[in-house]
């Protein structure tokens, strides 16, 4: 699951007890989050609307505790900066975050730009400022758009810009907030396999804060779900989705998962517990098979 | 109620969205509107509420064609809920933003006042009468959106994109109220491209690609029918494409639902043993 690195695992963010409360806010919104991810890992972070993804999110890329005040107790690492000690302009060159709707991200007037813009604050040099747009442009898949205005291009590829402009700094750690939600099932599909490839091929730590688990659930190897501001499940996907509590608590258990579960409950064991739809019908295959042999 | 006779429309940037749609909606029906982005859905239904006029062809509501009747009159009939509650909302608290069609409708007072409690509780806002939607999170926005439309009683609701932004909960929240205006007699459309809530709520389903529909059926006819979904660039529910590659056991290929699918394959596995 991590990478090894002369014989030891890397890890990227580290945080211990966190606790934060928002101005005003009567209830901490996380409470004693202790987590640790590994350097290169795809972390799915789930759990019912309002119960701190966000938060915690915005923890990560030094929003919390630089632009939002309130209470923050304990301790959060990332690409090994205090984030308390840190500014976000520092951090930013660490944590790219892509949000929801990516027309709060875009403004620029032509692709090629919004996704300089975040290098020319960096001050970079033209030419390897260009190169690295090009770059960027490539990896995202959407060289043919560079002229294009952002406002004019569909949702699915607006959403590929504004990772390109994320991707432009890069960061060793990439959060996405729910990047997904406006789109259709195919643009979504898309959307994760330009994640899944960043993370494979450039090594890139992705935390998807995500519902939709049924597509996004086969990219991952390390998934978190919290409730009420709590770490509930930490685990390996098919530990979490296959658990009874992910269940209680309303995560979005891939169906190909819940089947495997109702199998179980009726007696019928499949060997491992199925992700997706591709694994799910593998196993109950060798079920048959044996069946009827 | 809704009867859609061949229509065109152009939006004036020369793209046609619809391309000779044809579809009857009758009273009480429970309708799901499928398609990927950009296959017309959206642009279909805004013609059901007047918001557009087809450009060539027909569409009559409750028997008076669109093209006669202003949109304040179709909308008493016809309720629109926005994919993106932040296009609809604008007042300064939850109770006002309620409120706000039925004073335009000219409500009495005292009728305006009853329909607004109702809503609110409806869809468990109470405790939020007095605050500003845009505190509210993006899923009690939607709801906000939803009670304003249902406050002045429309016979046909139309939802578009529902579940966006909606985790697993609420969206078992949402089938159960849709399935209980459905119940109450009201006509419920939805816009939507979330294969898995269909498979739940089993409407009747319209498929759309490239401004036609390209078919109409039970959800579990359409959603399993390959040819089909891969026209309409649909993924198919999880379940269905599991029994997909299961044909060969000769087992049916049409299951969406997961209880079903549990049952096919014990009764496969007891015959068998």
């Amino acid at each position: 699951m991590a990478i090894q690195v002369t014989g030891e695992t890397l890890v990227i963010i580290e945080t211990s007890n966190l606790t934060y409360t928002y101005p005003g806010g009567t209830e901490p919104s996380l409470v004693d989050v202790s987590l640790t991810i590994e350097k290169g890992e795809f972390v799915i972070l789930t759990g019912p609307s309002g119960c701190g993804k966000t938060t915690l999110c915005r923890c990560l890329n030094g929003l919390i505790p630089h632009f939002y005040s309130g209470k923050l107790e304990g301790d959060i690492t990332v690409a090994g900066l205090k984030v308390s000690e840190h500014s976000i302009y520092e951090l930013a060159r660490h944590v790219g975050l892509v949000f929801q709707n990516p027309e709060n991200q875009l403004f620029a007037l032509s692709v090629e730009k919004d996704v300089a813009f975040g290098l020319e604050n960096l001050g970079l040099p033209r030419e390897h400022m260009r190169r690295r747009v090009d770059w960027a442009l490539q990896m995202t898949g959407i060289q043919d758009l560079r002229e294009r205005a952002p406002h004019e291009l569909s949702g699915g590829q607006q959403q590929r810009v504004a990772i390109a402009s994320v991707l432009a700094m890069k960061p060793d750690v990439m959060v996405l907030d729910e990047p997904t939600s406006f789109l259709d099932p195919l643009g979504a599909q898309k959307i994760f396999e330009v994640i899944g490839d960043l993370n494979k091929k450039l090594g890139i730590t992705v935390i998807l804060v995500e519902h939709r688990l049924d597509l996004a659930s086969r990219y991952a190897n390390h998934v978190i779900v919290i409730d009420k501001g709590k770490v509930v499940l930490d685990g390996k996907p098919l530990d979490v989705f296959g658990s009874e509590r992910a269940r209680l608590i309303g995560v979005g258990i891939p169906k190909a998962t819940r089947l495997y579960q109702v199998l179980r409950e009726s007696g019928v064991h499949l060997n491992k517990v199925p992700v997706n739809s591709q694994e799910a019908s593998l196993l109950l295959q060798e079920v048959l098979t044996y069946d009827r042999g | 109620m809704i009867e859609v006779k061949d229509v065109y429309f152009t939006y004036p940037n020369n793209v046609e969205a619809l391309k000779g749609v044809s579809l009857t909606i009758r009273s009480g029906d429970f309708i799901a509107i499928m398609g990927q982005n950009g296959a017309g859905k959206t642009t279909l239904v805004k013609h059901f509420n007047g918001l557009l006029k087809p450009t060539k062809g027909t569409v009559v509501v409750d028997g008076v064609a669109t093209r006669e009747e202003s949109i304040a009159k179709l909308s008493r009939k016809v309720g629109f809920v926005f994919q993106n509650p932040d296009n609809q909302l604008f007042c300064e608290t939850v109770e006002n933003e309620v409120a706000f069609a039925l004073r335009n409708f000219g409500f009495e007072k005292k009728v305006i006042q009853k329909r607004v409690e109702w809503a609110i509780n409806l869809l468990g806002l109470t405790r939020y009468r007095q605050t500003s939607p845009f505190m509210l999170s993006g899923g009690e926005r939607k709801r906000v959106a939803l009670a304003s439309v249902l406050a002045w009683n429309p016979d046909v609701v139309i939802l578009d994109e529902p579940t966006i932004g909606q985790d697993y909960l609420q969206k078992e929240k949402l089938r159960q109220f849709i399935v209980q205006l459905n119940a109450q007699g009201k006509t419920v459309i939805i816009v939507t491209h979330d294969v898995e809530f269909v498979a739940e709520c089993n409407p009747h389903v319209v498929l759309m690609a490239q401004g036609k529909i390209v078919g109409e059926g039970d959800a579990k006819q359409i959603l399993t029918d390959r040819k089909l979904v891969t026209e309409a660039s649909i993924v198919p529910p999880q379940i269905s494409q599991i029994f997909m590659e299961l044909a060969d056991f000769g087992l049916p290929t049409d299951v969406i639902d997961v209880y079903e699918a549990r049952d096919i394959l014990l009764e496969f596995l007891e015959s068998g043993s």
